[in-house]
């Protein structure tokens, strides 16, 4: 089995992409809402891992 | 005033939804597969599958069940039963010998947490099977 190093942004990126594909599959009726709510949960991963990334960065002083 | 009481949805049974689901836990994506919802079902099984095969590549942990104090209890129980809830994907790993055990590392720790959210991520696939089959979705 090969091994994987991402870093810290990549595995959390890693982690939203596959979670907001099943949670757009899984939540919504139609094929457009599930699209459009996977892509809403995808930013919503990204927005808040900058937004904790910097929080944490300035917190650490 | 007095609150009108909702008419109960009719139950569907057992044998039903149950193929459908138990298919849904083992092989991810399966049950939709199962219900032709070819579509959905392969963008489950490629993110579920996906994900768990990352977190073994990241050589992520498997939780085995502990006794202790509480918080180790909840801990290691909710983590095997997430790592359980990947079905097949968890077998194989256990039985072809490539759970690791747990080590120090930012990798290690997510790969972790993917095993486990794989696992949670069927869960919801698994419900949803479940109310197609039990035609509460479409």
């Amino acid at each position: 089995m090969p091994k994987m190093n991402l870093s810290h942004f990549e595995a959390a990126l890693l982690f939203a992409l596959f979670t907001s594909v099943v949670l757009g599959v899984v939540t919504k009726r139609t094929d457009r809402d599930r699209l459009r709510y996977g892509a809403y949960t995808f930013a919503c991963f990204a927005v808040a891992l900058f937004g904790l990334g910097w929080l944490m960065y300035f917190g650490h002083g | 005033m007095a609150k009108e009481k909702e008419p109960k949805q009719p139950t569907t049974p057992f044998g039903v939804w149950a193929p459908a689901v138990g298919l849904a836990w083992l092989i991810p994506g399966g049950g939709h597969l199962l219900l032709k919802r070819t579509g959905r079902g392969v963008l489950l099984m490629l993110a579920i599958t996906g994900m768990f095969l990352c977190g073994l590549m990241m050589r992520g942990a498997m939780f085995q069940p502990q006794s202790g104090d509480i918080l180790t209890i909840l801990i290691n129980t909710g983590g095997f039963i997430g790592d359980v809830a990947s079905g097949i994907l968890y077998l194989l790993s256990s039985w072809l010998g490539y759970a690791q055990p747990d080590m120090a590392g930012h990798v290690h720790d997510y790969g972790t947490k993917f095993l486990v959210t794989a696992g949670l991520l069927n869960v919801l696939a698994m419900v949803d099977t479940f109310e197609i089959a039990s035609g509460r979705k479409d």
